[in-house]
């Protein structure tokens, strides 16, 4: 037995990009908990925003911490392609329902 | 990296030398780990989907999360970010072959995995004991807080409060059992059952989590089997992969964390 999982890490990177990568993480969150403290933006765009910072968060665990980034493009595109193609068609199910139904004043 | 992937997930044709190229250029275990993180993913999504479809449809939200909470919710946040760190210490020291210091790694990723949980069990039971509630949860002693009302007017917010986080937490609590099989294998069986029957005994029996923590017998019965039936020394990969399944319930309180609590912010 060899060391497959240690040439894919070693290869490329080191630990010290891991520390960055943690410290990029506590600084966005430390961001999105002064936005929302602060009531800085309306509720609708203070939703857009922290979705974005979440959006960027994620992508830093999954492309480091989680190693996708170093992984082949066919499973790269594969995973993120069809988990995103999945939540942007249950976002056009859910959410014009979820609109509708306050206009109509049905709880 | 596509050499060691060879070396390790090529197909045998029956032709001396000749092989097929694993489709991912990783070993099935990992790529088998991706899958169920993929479908895993989708499970939350709906949960979340769940949540912010009530919220928008639903007038009269509540924002029952104060400084306390929101304080209490940051501080999670940060043990499970320096969580995945330690996790990927972890994953380099198996690669050296240190098995004392993967060991150790995998300990302090745990040590944080179980201080999210205590801490997310405090946040909750605070809110139950202020009213906030589901009609299968025990009832707290004393008089109603300040949110049964809101537990009778919007029963949406305590169903889809408690059943995403319910759910989030139950995967880090399966995470921190997975990692300590990792860690110490048949070693780890009796100190799970130790936690299991001290906290069954010590947590009153009005609090939700004197029920919920018969989750940990039912890890420790999962993992004796597993144990059991399919002994071995873990090696790298069997970390990474673990790391991967971490990694990923990290992930998901990203989500939760802004949604669930930033935007029910009581100022």
């Amino acid at each position: 037995m060899h060391d497959a999982a240690a040439d894919e890490f070693t290869g490329h990177d080191s630990k010290k990009q891991y520390f960055w990568v943690w410290g990029w993480l506590l600084v966005l969150t430390a961001v999105e908990v002064v936005l929302a403290y602060r009531q800085v933006f309306q509720p609708v765009r203070m939703l857009e925003v922290l979705l974005i910072l979440s959006i960027v968060k994620s992508a830093l665990i999954i492309g480091y911490f989680m190693h996708l980034k170093f992984e082949t493009a066919l499973m790269r595109w594969m995973l993120v392609l069809s988990v995103t193609a999945c939540f942007i068609i249950m976002y056009f199910f859910f959410f014009p329902d979820a609109g509708r139904i306050l206009r109509l004043g049905v709880h | 990296m596509a050499n060691a992937a060879l070396e390790h997930g090529a197909v045998e044709h029956g032709l001396p030398g000749v092989y097929e190229a694993p489709l991912f250029g990783a070993y099935s275990k990992k790529v088998g780990m991706w899958l169920f993180l993929a479908s895993d993913s989708l499970t939350f999504g709906a949960l979340l989907f769940a949540f912010s479809y009530n919220r928008i449809s639903t007038a009269g939200w509540p924002t029952p999360f104060g400084k306390d909470s929101i304080a209490n919710a940051t501080i999670m946040t940060a043990c499970l970010l320096s969580s995945s760190l330690t996790m990927v210490l972890a994953v380099f020291a198996s690669q050296r072959r240190d098995r004392a210091w993967t060991r150790n790694w995998l300990l302090a990723t745990m040590v944080f995995g179980t201080a999210f949980i205590v801490l997310h069990g405090m946040e909750w039971s605070k809110l139950i004991g202020e009213g906030l509630t589901l009609p299968g949860f025990p009832k707290p002693a004393g008089q109603a807080g300040e949110f049964a009302a809101v537990s009778a007017a919007v029963p949406q917010f305590p169903a889809t409060f408690f059943g995403l986080t319910a759910m989030h937490m139950l995967h880090v609590t399966i995470g921190v059992i997975y990692l300590g099989v990792v860690a110490f294998r048949k070693w780890f069986l009796p100190v799970l059952g130790v936690i299991w029957i001290v906290g069954y005994f010590l947590i009153p029996s009005d609090n939700v989590f004197h029920y919920g923590i018969h989750a940990l017998g039912l890890g420790l019965l999962v993992s004796a089997v597993i144990l059991f039936l399919k002994p071995k020394d873990y090696d790298a990969h069997d970390v990474e992969v673990a790391g991967l399944y971490w990694h990923f319930v990290d992930l998901v309180w990203m989500f939760i964390f802004p949604l669930v609590y930033l935007m029910s912010t009581r100022i």
